[in-house]
């Protein structure tokens, strides 16, 4: 155990779990908007505000916050002013902002090798002054999503209500954008920009495949998002001790194989829910009379029983059987 | 000219026009709704309905003339908890899990300040406007695990839970089966016996035919008739439709952008008459 015990090893420890906080809980709001490529757009213009760092010779993190709060504004008003798709405008900005910063870092005499350490993320070189930046940044986003939850929901819901019932629909989705565009900065020491939004929308992806309310998505995704970047952190670490591996692709892989791991589950639940979704209490058509039926339907026979009207049809191999009498009708 | 400050006017609208993108779309709309008033705001496809709808809930800017909600101009009007608005859509579902519970107690957001809790008050309030429309055994439930026709439901009692005096829906029985329909007339006959003001937007009324008191027929934009509720054939008059009166998908709104399958559209448009 003792990588773990090293100075460099246990701030990348305390950035992982404030960012794995901090991004599902912005992502969740983007899932629910669907917009779950916004992180990925803002990700790719950030790159852009790397390479102005390194040409300008200031903090690449401070530069990335201003370019991608511009970015993520962008996105949004292109969004709302509904012009071009939100789709085509993510793809314009994608690319522009991936060209923009490798021709700036080439401007700036710098090589590729510096500009990877921003793509892919290098959480175990991070500073003590990044650390304080990172968990002050991840707190503001964590208090502002879950404090602001009722507001924030309502207006990703259905922003034509929130309007009309007095809320600032711009206001809240701009301060979204805002959040998402800090919290990419924040996951770029981490995860790396290109990596940023799977830690914004796995979690999300994998919490919704076992709930139901958006309460307990949100606070399951930011679990999940805890777990698989620290898990992820510390696998690499001693994974490290034969292999090249870095704690980027390993954080997103061990989220992504949450995910693997819970959606046959929710395969399995939706199907569940489907099948006992009860039946239009209408009248059945005439009376069909099964005969010589040798099963006995029961509460533990096996079949689902699904409500229709007043009784329960039960449900196998295409019949939906109600009990009449010593029969069975078909429904 | 009807006088906004009148004690039982609960909205005034004079004069007014609305332009989308240049064209004018309603023109010379004048209305008044006292409270109490049961009106259904009817006309066929595209005939500005819902246009005046938005209009009257500040949705859509006016380009002239003026709408006053309980006699306070809509520009200056910040009492929106005594508003309940029922958009046009067809499922209450977005890209995250929400229970019903959960959709219904953000309509309670009318009353609700920043930073503060839920009170007993509030509680009652999501319980008794689930109660109202029949769903109060579902709220647990994920609004995805509901029909059509219940999330619909699901929207009107968001609206409720706000408590509102004056209510506006904009077709909120349009691809709702029967049962679900008798549903919405009954929830609403409730909010008509505690004296609420509804204005209602619809193409047919079917079962809620019995609760309307009065008719505002639209016709291109403008008001083509408004006065005693109307039979449902009547509606179909040709001084009240198009010249054909089937459902039509409204035209895309942009010509030149590659237009891409679009998750992403603002919700404006993007819902109307898709079903």
């Amino acid at each position: 155990m003792s990588i773990l015990t090293y100075d460099f090893m246990i701030r990348a420890m305390v950035a992982a779990v404030f960012t794995g906080l901090a991004a599902p809980a912005v992502g969740t709001y983007l899932v629910q908007r669907r917009l779950a490529l916004m992180g990925d757009g803002i990700g790719h213009v950030a790159v852009t505000g790397v390479a102005l760092g390194l040409l300008t010779g200031t903090s690449p993190t401070w530069t990335a916050v201003v370019v991608a709060i511009l970015g993520a504004v962008l996105i949004e008003v292109i969004r709302e002013q509904g012009h071009a798709n939100g789709d085509v405008a993510l793809a314009l900005l994608f690319y522009g902002g991936i060209a923009g910063g490798v021709l700036i870092t080439g401007i700036a005499g710098q090589s590729a090798a510096t500009l990877q350490a921003y793509l892919f993320g290098s959480i175990t070189t991070i500073s003590v002054g990044d650390v304080w930046v990172t968990i002050g940044l991840a707190a503001v986003v964590v208090i502002i999503a879950v404090g602001l939850l009722p507001q924030l929901f309502a207006v990703a819901q259905d922003e034509e209500f929130a309007q009309v019932a007095g809320l600032n629909v711009r206001a809240y989705n701009i301060l979204v954008a805002v959040l998402a565009a800090v919290t990419v900065t924040v996951a770029m020491r981490t995860v790396g920009l290109l990596l940023v939004s799977a830690l914004m929308v796995v979690p999300v992806a994998t919490a919704q495949q076992v709930t139901r309310s958006f309460r307990t998505t949100l606070g399951l995704a930011m679990l999940l998002g805890v777990g698989s970047s620290l898990g992820g952190l510390v696998l690499a670490a001693f994974a490290s001790y034969r292999w090249r591996v870095s704690p980027g692709p390993s954080i997103v892989l061990l989220a992504l194989a949450g995910f693997a791991l819970t959606w046959p589950i929710g395969v399995l639940l939706r199907r569940r829910e489907r099948l006992r979704t009860p039946f239009m209490p209408d009248d059945p058509l005439g009376h069909d009379v099964t005969e010589g039926h040798d099963h006995e339907h029961g509460e533990r026979c096996g079949h689902p029983a699904v409500e229709h009207g007043d009784h329960v049809d039960y449900i196998h191999d295409g019949h939906r059987h109600a009990v009449h009498g010593s029969h069975y009708d078909e429904h | 000219m009807p006088d906004p400050m009148s004690a039982d006017a609960v909205l005034t609208v004079d004069d007014a026009a609305v332009a989308i993108a240049g064209r004018p779309v309603l023109r010379a709309i004048n209305l008044r709704v006292r409270r109490g008033d049961f009106l259904a705001l009817m006309g066929a496809n595209g005939s500005g309905k819902s246009t005046l709808v938005r209009a009257m809930t500040g949705l859509r800017p006016l380009a002239a003339g003026s709408v006053h909600l309980f006699g306070t101009d809509l520009d200056d009007f910040r009492a929106w908890h005594r508003i309940g608005f029922v958009p046009q859509r067809s499922t209450a579902a977005t890209g995250v899990p929400a229970s019903v519970w959960e959709v219904v107690a953000s309509g309670r957001l009318t009353r609700r300040r920043w930073l503060r809790p839920l009170l007993g008050g509030d509680r009652a309030a999501i319980r008794n406007a689930l109660e109202v429309v029949g769903l109060a055994d579902r709220a647990r439930d994920g609004v995805t695990a509901l029909s059509g026709g219940q999330q619909q439901r699901v929207l009107i009692a968001r609206a409720l839970a706000g408590e509102p005096e004056l209510l506006f829906l904009d077709e909120p029985a349009a691809g709702v089966d029967l049962p679900n329909q008798e549903a919405l007339a009954r929830a609403l006959g409730v909010l008509k016996e505690r004296g609420a003001t509804i204005v209602l937007v619809a193409h047919e009324l079917g079962p809620l035919a019995p609760l309307v008191d009065r008719a505002v027929v639209m016709r291109d934009g403008r008001v083509a008739y408004d006065g005693q509720p109307l039979a449902d054939d009547a509606v179909h008059h040709p001084l009240f439709l198009e010249s054909h009166s089937h459902h039509h998908h409204p035209p895309s709104r942009h010509d030149h952008a590659p237009h891409v399958a679009a998750p992403l559209d603002s919700n404006g448009n993007a819902f109307g008459g898709q079903r």
